[in-house]
């Protein structure tokens, strides 16, 4: 059975995304290789260093997505994306807005604007955002090809906090959900595969790992696994056991 | 002897802003005895998961010293959090150092017969080009005090060469009214640095004796004033040494604190200057404020703001700076040099301000980066305007 993640149309079969904002540009090579990861996604302010242009780093046939981190409200996001079409990125673009700087949370407001804004002017946006199904819908609505909720504070590794919320809009929203930072360790990542997540971006836990090639394949594996076990469809989990003989066989007509 | 202007009330031409903040900061900072904090708080403030600002003060304490390690451990980790191994890199550019302060302690003030000088249009440029070859990035403009020598309009200027060669641009100048933050940032300038030196005013008063600098008030609402005339993020600084470091280390936290509560999107982050000997002046020493003092002040910062930028002086010597890079410091300067004119002319046409340690090049320290398993990164950074 053929199992890809479809984003606007565009086929993938790889369900993990790649950060490459707190790597070393050395090392994306090779834990895109060990990853797998077919999407990368890159901050235009990033773009261009004279340390090692970042483009040069990503291996041919990944699919860049960029992002309008740096943006503070949607008309900056819309500047962003624009230098990122220019710098010749295509069209995908990871919308960011985020207007504090303590937890760089991202502003839904604002970001399902840019959503608008952006999906008219061509571009396939996939905004990053706060798990809240009213925002979800406004920016499917608005022409978001994907949803991005937040697992948790971006950097926090603290893994599925806002489980409960990504779920509904598992259910509700009909778009690839993509869960974005926070996922700490591939058994976070298993898990939100486990519920129906569609894809998982991750960047500081494989960033920050002691060995970032074996951390990225961790990852990658335990992405497979979730949704090979999400596919299976998971066996009833009930709060109580259930007993293996029928408790209502004494029933006789 | 001449006399001395009132420090606390403003110049005609000085903007006032509604805010309550420097009464905050200045209460706060009376109101903290750092002797009181014990080994519990100190251990209360290390497991803290949001630090608060009784937490910063424990960790500021002399109770605090003894942790020190943890206190490394834990900053540690911090920055790898929020910032993975990126460490940002800038070059300070002095283009003008004429100065009509009277600081009793700095080699630039008005009374101190050293060559003064100021790059013209084509000068900056030159030197600006000149530190873009290196591979530079992001540069920080310096000028001394003086409105008259190095008005707006000449810094603005400055901004706009420094905007086509460099993709973040920063100011470090004497304070303005908003409407001239808010001209500099038009221009391509986006972050601000002002050190208030000590928070103590009284202490303040007796070594900032003439110039606009002496006005205290107006220097503290600078950072404020910035951000409502659009400036992405601004600097905060005590020099440490001065006065009693601790309390003026808390006072800068706290102040970076209540303007980030105030203004969240505005992106903060400190330097931590200490004393170090100057130009025809060696009568000063520097308090007690030693590497272990220092280290001690970078992590309480760090662990307090742990999202906010750290900056690390090229007063430093080589040794103590790459170990604090991946640490607590997130940004540090690299082919430093502080006269004026130095980055093209065999001799600079204008005197330092002050001796720097560390004297490496970009390439330099970008290898010491590397060799410590970090990244040395450009920049991060996009001008939306």
């Amino acid at each position: 059975m053929e199992d890809k993640l479809i984003i606007a149309g565009r086929e993938f079969n790889s369900r993990f995304i790649l950060g490459s904002g707190k790597f070393d540009l050395d090392l994306i090579n090779a834990a895109v290789k060990n990853a797998g990861a077919e999407i990368i996604t890159l901050a235009v302010r990033r773009v261009n260093s004279f340390t090692g242009n970042i483009l040069d780093h990503i291996p041919e046939g990944v699919t860049l997505l960029p992002n309008t981190s740096g943006a503070r409200n949607a008309e900056e996001a819309v500047k962003i994306a624009k230098l990122a079409r220019e710098a010749g990125c295509g069209d995908f673009i990871k919308i960011e807005v985020i207007h504090d700087s303590k937890y760089l949370l991202p502003d839904n407001y604002e970001t399902a604007k840019a959503c608008e804004m952006l999906a008219k002017d061509g571009f396939i946006p996939m905004p990053y955002m706060y798990p809240d199904l009213y925002a979800a819908r406004d920016m499917k609505n608005a022409g978001a090809a994907a949803v991005m909720p937040l697992a948790a504070p971006i950097g926090s590794n603290q893994g599925l906090s806002t489980k409960q919320f990504i779920r509904i809009l598992i259910e509700e929203i009909d778009l690839p959900i993509i869960v974005d930072a926070g996922i700490g360790k591939p058994s976070q990542a298993c898990e939100a595969m486990e519920m129906g997540a569609s894809a998982i971006m991750a960047n500081t836990a494989i960033a920050t790992a002691g060995n970032i090639v074996q951390m990225a394949e961790a990852f990658k594996n335990a992405i497979i696994a979730g949704r090979l076990a999400y596919l299976a469809g998971t066996g009833r989990v009930l709060d109580k056991a259930s007993a293996s003989s029928p408790l209502t066989g004494f029933i006789a007509d | 002897m001449e006399e001395r202007i009132d420090h606390m009330k403003y110049l005609p031409g000085m903007e006032v802003i509604e805010s309550d903040i420097q009464e905050q900061v200045i209460s706060r900072m009376n109101a903290y005895d750092y002797s009181r904090y014990t080994e519990t708080d100190v251990k209360r403030a290390l497991a803290a998961e949001y630090p608060s600002v009784e937490d910063f003060a424990a960790l500021l304490s002399p109770a605090a010293e003894p942790f020190l390690e943890q206190m490394a451990a834990k900053a540690t980790i911090e920055t790898r959090k929020h910032f993975g191994s990126s460490v940002y890199l800038f070059t300070p550019l002095y283009i003008a150092n004429y100065c009509e302060n009277y600081c009793v302690y700095c080699g630039f003030n008005c009374h101190n017969k050293i060559r003064r000088a100021k790059l013209d249009k084509d000068g900056i440029r030159r030197e600006m080009e000149a530190i873009a070859k290196t591979g530079m990035e992001e540069i920080l403009i310096l000028t001394g005090e003086s409105r008259k020598m190095s008005d707006v309009e000449y810094i603005g200027e400055a901004c706009s060469i420094a905007h086509e060669y460099f993709k973040n641009v920063g100011i470090e100048v004497y304070p303005m009214n908003t409407d001239e933050y808010k001209y500099l940032h038009e221009h391509g300038a986006d972050y601000v640095t002002v050190f208030q030196e000590t928070y103590n005013s009284d202490k303040y008063e007796t070594l900032h004796l003439a110039g606009h600098k002496r006005i205290f008030p107006y220097r503290l609402n600078a950072q404020e004033r910035a951000i409502r005339g659009g400036m992405r993020g601004v600097a905060f600084a005590a020099l440490l040494g001065l006065d009693d470091f601790r309390k003026d280390a808390f006072a800068a936290g706290v102040h970076a604190y209540l303007i980030q509560r105030k203004y969240p999107h505005a992106e903060i982050s400190f330097s931590c200057p200490r004393l170090r000997p100057i130009i025809n002046n060696d009568k000063i020493n520097p308090k007690d404020v030693h590497e272990r003092q220092l280290l001690q002040v970078m992590t309480a910062f760090r662990i307090f703001m742990p999202f906010a930028g750290l900056t690390i002086s090229t007063r430093e010597r080589a040794g103590f700076r790459d170990n604090v890079v991946g640490m607590c410091a997130t940004k540090i300067s690299a082919g430093v040099s502080t006269g004026i004119g130095s980055h093209t002319e065999e001799e600079s046409l204008g005197d330092n301000q002050f001796e720097i340690s560390d004297d490496r090049t970009l390439d330099e320290v970008c290898d010491a980066i590397r060799a410590r398993g970090l990244q040395p990164v450009m920049n991060d950074y996009v001008y939306v305007g």
